[in-house]
């Protein structure tokens, strides 16, 4: 294992404390890995977000005017415990509630609803949506359900955008859900990443092959195929994302996300397929985003994400973000 | 009978056992999931070991259920939550008790698997640790109802836990991280059906 560190131990906190030192706006809990901002702001529903670490700049990097109010960082890839959420909820809670956007994942939704449950009994008011845009898992009442991936990052700037204006917890949960019900994405990877306390690769690959259907935590992906072109791939990854729901004739929001070991100049390359097919289809691009939004540490990859817009989340798009990694 | 300085002994067992077994748990995660089960397990154990001098001489529930909340705070993921919470309950089923018998044992690890249920909300088959751990409750459970003593039920549950491990192997997970390959987890054994199986070997080991 190479990598920029300094103590597999210090990881996260060393993280933590020098994306907080990057910005006077934001502030991190003492004892606990819980970035917030500097300014708490009453009047608002607070919404907050967390998971494990590794996916930088998500969920710290969204904390800030018109997204998020609070972020819980786990260790790598590891969903935080009750005790961090709770402090978090407890610091950022008005009296207007608390929104948790929580990804589908089993161990961060039992840690979320725990964390939940006793601030409950500090009658503070909070609740929870999960987001699960992953079209490569298939969904049945049978299984855990699609995970949360890089959507997620939409979400918390539709739902951030409608707290910031003063709205209830039932209507940001309720605009929270309908982003989560008009997003879809799927990803794909070239190679791995490293849990530093791991030292090892999540999965191995041959020079010639690629995993489809990635998630975000370096786990192995749906199915394993020989690399081609990257407008096939993405291609393969767009067919199933718009066959999931009915996009045409619709106006979307494209992210072209990179897993954090792709080079911008990749993206672009995806990016631009993505236009065509698009347009091929008779979607409407509203607007597009590239970039490392949603990682999973270095791994070599990328996902694509397609929301589904109407006005309401049009003027929540477009309302003002201020925050390290999203600005608008 | 076991008493609580034997409770204390077997969770220091149960730490020494999973950090021995820490890279073979985390690689069992790494082929179908995200390769940090050893790693957060053995930090979780640890951490509640250095709990255990403050609650040594009390009851079995407070020392269950210490291990359990340091369990849910240190351990992070799912294991967390599923762990903590079946120390937890097993507490609430030993309350008050300074010493218990084999039944009183087979009582706690019921009020367990009822702990894992209801924070996991999965049901056997689906590849988790309850593959492993309710065929050795079962198998433990006939056995002290046919009046063995707690080592030898003990070690019919093992049995039945490793069968189950086998068990994990032919079936695809539907329940956790491993349930998003599907199809592709079939072959691997589950590692909280490993993990929770040493856990019991752990304890066989101090009677």
């Amino acid at each position: 294992m190479k990598k920029l560190i300094n103590a597999v131990e210090a990881v996260e906190e060393q993280m933590v404390q020098g994306l907080v030192k990057s910005t006077p706006k934001l502030a991190k809990l003492d004892d606990h890995l819980v970035v917030v901002r500097a300014d708490k702001k009453e009047g608002k529903v607070a919404l907050i977000s967390g998971g494990g670490s590794g996916h930088e700049p998500a969920h710290a990097g969204y904390v800030g005017e018109g997204m998020l109010d609070g972020a819980v960082c786990g260790a790598v890839f590891t969903s935080p415990a009750p005790d961090p959420i709770l402090e978090a909820i407890k610091a950022v809670a008005t009296d207007k509630g608390v929104l948790c956007v929580v990804k589908n994942y089993t161990g961060d939704i039992m840690n979320f609803e725990m964390a939940i449950d006793m601030a409950k009994d500090e009658d503070i008011k909070a609740d929870y949506v999960v987001v699960n845009d992953d079209v490569a898992v298939k969904d049945s009442l049978y299984t855990t359900g699609r995970r949360g991936v890089a959507g997620t990052v939409l979400v918390h700037k539709i739902a951030g955008a409608l707290a910031e204006q003063g709205a209830s917890l039932e209507e940001v949960k309720e605009v929270a859900e309908k982003v989560i019900a008009n997003v879809r994405t799927m990803g794909m990877a070239i190679a791995p990443c490293t849990v530093p306390a791991a030292g090892k690769p999540g999965f191995e690959l041959a020079d010639n092959e690629m995993e489809i259907g990635i998630g975000i935590h370096g786990e192995p992906g749906t199915s394993r195929e020989a690399l081609k072109p990257v407008d096939e791939i993405a291609k393969e990854l767009l067919d199933k994302i718009v066959a999931d729901i009915d996009y045409v004739g619709k106006e979307v929001v494209v992210l072209v996300n990179g897993m954090g070991g792709t080079p911008l100049m990749e993206l672009y390359i995806i990016n631009n397929y993505v236009h065509d097919y698009l347009a091929e289809k008779g979607i409407k691009i509203y607007d597009t985003m590239v970039g490392n939004y949603m990682t999973s540490i270095e791994m070599s990859g990328f996902s694509i994400t397609l929301l589904r817009l109407d006005d309401e989340m049009k003027k929540l798009y477009d309302a003002k973000a201020d925050t390290p990694a999203l600005k608008r | 009978m076991i008493d609580n300085a034997k409770l204390v002994e077997q969770i220091k067992a149960i730490a020494t056992r999973i950090e021995a077994e820490k890279d073979f748990l985390t690689q069992l995660d790494n082929e179908i999931a995200d390769g940090d089960h050893g790693i957060n397990l053995a930090r979780g154990f640890n951490a509640a070991v250095d709990k255990l001098p403050t609650v040594e001489g009390k009851d079995f529930g407070t020392i269950l259920k210490t291990t359990g909340m340091t369990l849910v705070s240190t351990v992070g993921g799912s294991a967390g939550p599923l762990y903590g919470t079946a120390f937890m309950k097993a507490g609430v089923a030993l309350k008050d008790k300074t010493e218990i018998d084999a039944a009183d044992f087979v009582k706690a690890v019921e009020a367990a698997i009822g702990g894992i249920q209801m924070r996991g909300k999965a049901v056997e088959g689906e590849k988790t640790m309850l593959d492993a751990l309710i065929p050795a409750h079962k198998a433990m459970a006939a056995a002290v109802e046919a009046g063995d003593d707690l080592k030898t039920a003990l070690e019919k549950a093992i049995k039945a836990a490793h069968e189950g491990i086998e068990f994990t192997k032919t079936i695809k997970a539907t329940k956790g991280r491993a349930s998003y390959i599907g199809d592709r987890s079939i072959g691997h054994q589950d590692p909280g059906a490993t993990s929770i199986t040493y856990v019991m070997e752990a304890i066989h080991s101090t009677l």
